[in-house]
């Protein structure tokens, strides 16, 4: 079945899909909505759930640590300061090993106040053990909701899917629906490994020494690693069953390109406009989405940019003193290759608190790539910042 | 009533193991033994950071024979919360959810998370055992602090200067079905309260005075006596609250004087007459308004 929604909707047909057993939420602009109309699934029946309307992010995130570790299948949604608010009890749900799924619509952080899109919400969050899936549209925003529970079920993580404020989160496009029989076969109940149970009762998250800590940590980053493999059987499989493919990373008119485009989010919408535009008039010019941020696709991402000779990384975000996030650790992915594989790494810094990354936009970055690749190849060692006012 | 009296009215059963964490004489220690008692083993706790993290025992011990998940400091009552959704979705109605949190982690930290879920009337039982300070990271004053005590951070030079957070009429101001205060030298009362309060659906809040030799600075064997004393002092009155409304004393409080309780804790050994005179007139000034509240309901 085909609808037209709005990506907030999608996370919410995607957990009520997933027939999440409980959501524990608090509003945010501009999250609210999926809750909405998941409080609206739960109130009438739709979605058998419980709907915990807590007093803060702090709480919900701590009510779903809760509810998962007893078994249950859980969800939040947030954004920016909700998800800032909830950074101690994300590192719970990480290392506690719990297969909890949230939606985070990137939103800006302040100050200034900013409602509008900005990827340093959730990479704030990087070192908090959880999954991160970036989305593109709301049909992947939809499709990769039910495959997170997968994932995270399977590798016991938290799994965080991440879609941009307003050119998803309240921008409608056709949806397709998969079936909630189809839905029911990919995703079955789910069996928690370990639980709290009466019956077999047990301590969790008790003090650990420093003689037993750090294995628990190297589990916790094995699981990681395994993610990796997880996540691209669960898109083969999804593949098979709805023909929707939207793997860890993806290349698109790849090939033979002297500069490939890096990209995540919505930006990456507008950066295959802007390849195929270039291609057109003969310009070798591809890009490269990442999707999947945590676990880093390190591997997949060293065979897809090798031997390019320039790589542009536009990055909706910044860490202060050091530079966009994405381009750092796509410089770190490919450090490894042999000096005449490896491709030279130039970083952009577009579209905070959600400035508009146009066509135009796009260009300027490539325009300057070409640029710097035409000045003899002098690395630079600072990200640019593109369409900034003087 | 006789020590044999008391005996027999207290279930023999034990969830709770010897080779436990806590400091000799603790009363958190013996409020958790008599609390597990009330409720049995369909039980499940979220315990967050306080004395009894580390009492519980280190992974993978555990000095208690339930599920118990050890969740962030200011989330007791919203991690139960989670624990309970997710037993109802499984139609696990026996199962009682219990939040056990210490004084810091309810007055304080824990209190915005506490006063969602009662607001909410999460169907859970909290429990506070109470010792009057942060005690587990070193003895620092917390909003159960009260007025006149040293503690690491209220030097004797500056003791605390004000009086201990009324919980109980913030727990009743939310209109849950039950609150009641208990103490540990009073084991029948205090499992009666327990009893009574598992059977009720919706958020039931127990505050348990839980006397600690090394923060109140007294001797391990006074810990009984002490928890005696503050009640019969009306400086930590037995009391019920059923829907924030009906307000009952759970005895005759026969109002001793202060100053013997006062004077046998070295966290007041600094207090002069003058001021153990000025905690009596505030004792006698708060049971005259506790008085009233049994009165007329509030």
């Amino acid at each position: 079945m085909k609808k037209v929604m709005m990506g907030n909707h999608a996370v919410s047909w995607g957990v009520k899909l997933a027939r999440t057993e409980v959501i524990a939420a608090y509003p945010i602009t501009p999250q609210t909505q999926v809750v909405e109309a998941l409080s609206e699934m739960c109130s009438s029946g739709e979605l058998a759930a419980r709907f915990i309307k807590v007093e803060s992010e702090h709480s919900a995130m701590a009510a779903c640590i809760g509810a998962s570790a007893t078994g249950a299948r859980a969800f939040t949604a947030t954004s920016s300061q909700g998800l800032a608010l909830m950074h101690e009890v994300l590192h719970w749900a990480g290392g506690g090993r719990l297969p909890i799924v949230m939606a985070n619509v990137n939103r800006a952080l302040a100050p200034a106040w900013n409602v509008w899109t900005d990827q340093n919400d959730s990479l704030s969050q990087r070192d908090t053990g959880w999954i991160q899936l970036y989305c593109e549209s709301n049909q992947e925003v939809l499709d990769t909701t039910i495959q997170a529970f997968k994932l995270a079920e399977a590798v016991d993580l938290p799994v965080m899917v991440v879609l941009d404020a307003f050119y998803l989160s309240h921008t409608s496009e056709p949806v397709d629906i998969p079936d909630q029989e189809a839905v029911d076969a990919f995703l079955p109940r789910r069996v928690a490994r370990v639980k709290m149970d009466v019956n077999d009762p047990r301590s969790f998250g008790a003090l650990a020494t420093p003689a037993v800590y750090m294995e628990m940590r190297l589990r916790q980053q094995e699981a990681m690693e395994l993610a990796r493999v997880t996540y691209d059987e669960i898109v083969e499989e999804w593949g098979g069953m709805f023909g929707r493919r939207n793997g860890a990373i993806e290349s698109y008119h790849a090939e033979g390109a002297e500069i490939l485009l890096v990209t995540s989010g919505t930006i990456t919408s507008t950066s295959r406009h802007v390849v195929n535009e270039l291609r057109a008039r003969g310009e070798k010019v591809g890009l490269v989405k990442v999707k999947m941020f945590r676990p880093f696709p390190t591997e997949a991402l060293r065979v897809a940019l090798a031997g390019v000779p320039h790589v542009a990384v536009l990055d909706r975000n910044i860490s202060p003193g050091h530079g966009g996030i994405f381009a750092e650790e796509i410089r770190s992915a490919l450090y490894d290759l042999a000096p005449e594989r490896r491709p030279r790494v130039h970083g952009y810094i577009v579209g905070l608190g959600g400035r508009d990354v146009t066509p135009a936009v796009i260009e300027d970055c490539l325009a300057r790539t070409r640029a710097a690749a035409g000045a003899g190849n002098t690395p630079e060692r600072e990200d640019l910042w593109v369409g900034v006012k003087s | 009533m006789s020590q044999i009296q008391i005996k027999d009215q207290i279930p023999t059963g034990e969830l709770m193991s010897s080779g436990h964490f806590a400091c000799p004489g603790c009363g958190g220690s013996l409020a958790m033994r008599l609390v597990l008692k009330g409720l049995g083993p369909k039980t499940m706790v979220a315990l967050p950071a306080c004395c009894w993290t580390i009492v519980a025992g280190p992974w993978p011990q555990s000095s208690v024979n339930i599920p118990l998940y050890h969740s962030p400091f200011e989330t007791a009552a919203a991690v139960a919360s989670g624990i309970r959704a997710a037993l109802d979705m499984q139609g696990d109605q026996e199962t009682t959810v219990l939040a056990w949190a210490g004084d810091g982690g309810t007055f304080d930290i824990g209190l915005q998370a506490l006063s969602g879920a009662a607001e909410r009337n999460e169907n859970i039982l909290y429990v506070c055992y109470d010792n009057e300070a942060y005690m587990n990271t070193g003895i620092q004053r917390s909003s159960a602090t009260p007025w006149g005590a040293w503690t690491t951070t209220t030097p004797a030079g500056h003791p605390e200067a004000r009086p201990k957070k009324d919980i109980l009429a913030i727990m009743a101001a939310h209109r849950i079905p039950y609150a009641a205060t208990a103490s540990v030298a009073y084991p029948v009362d205090l499992i009666r309260k327990v009893e009574k309060a598992r059977a009720i659906r919706g958020t039931r809040f127990l505050h348990v005075i839980a006397p600690c030799p090394p923060g109140w600075k007294t001797s391990d064997d006074e810990t009984i006596e002490l928890a005696r004393m503050a009640v019969l002092t009306k400086i930590f009155p037995l009391m019920e609250v059923e829907d924030g409304q009906t307000w009952r004393f759970s005895m005759e409080h026969p109002g001793d004087p202060v100053e013997p309780y006062i004077k046998r804790q070295g966290r007041f050994s600094h207090l002069g007459p003058r001021e153990i005179g000025q905690i009596q007139l505030d004792v006698d000034a708060r049971w005259k308004m506790l008085e009233r509240r049994v009165e007329m309901g509030i």
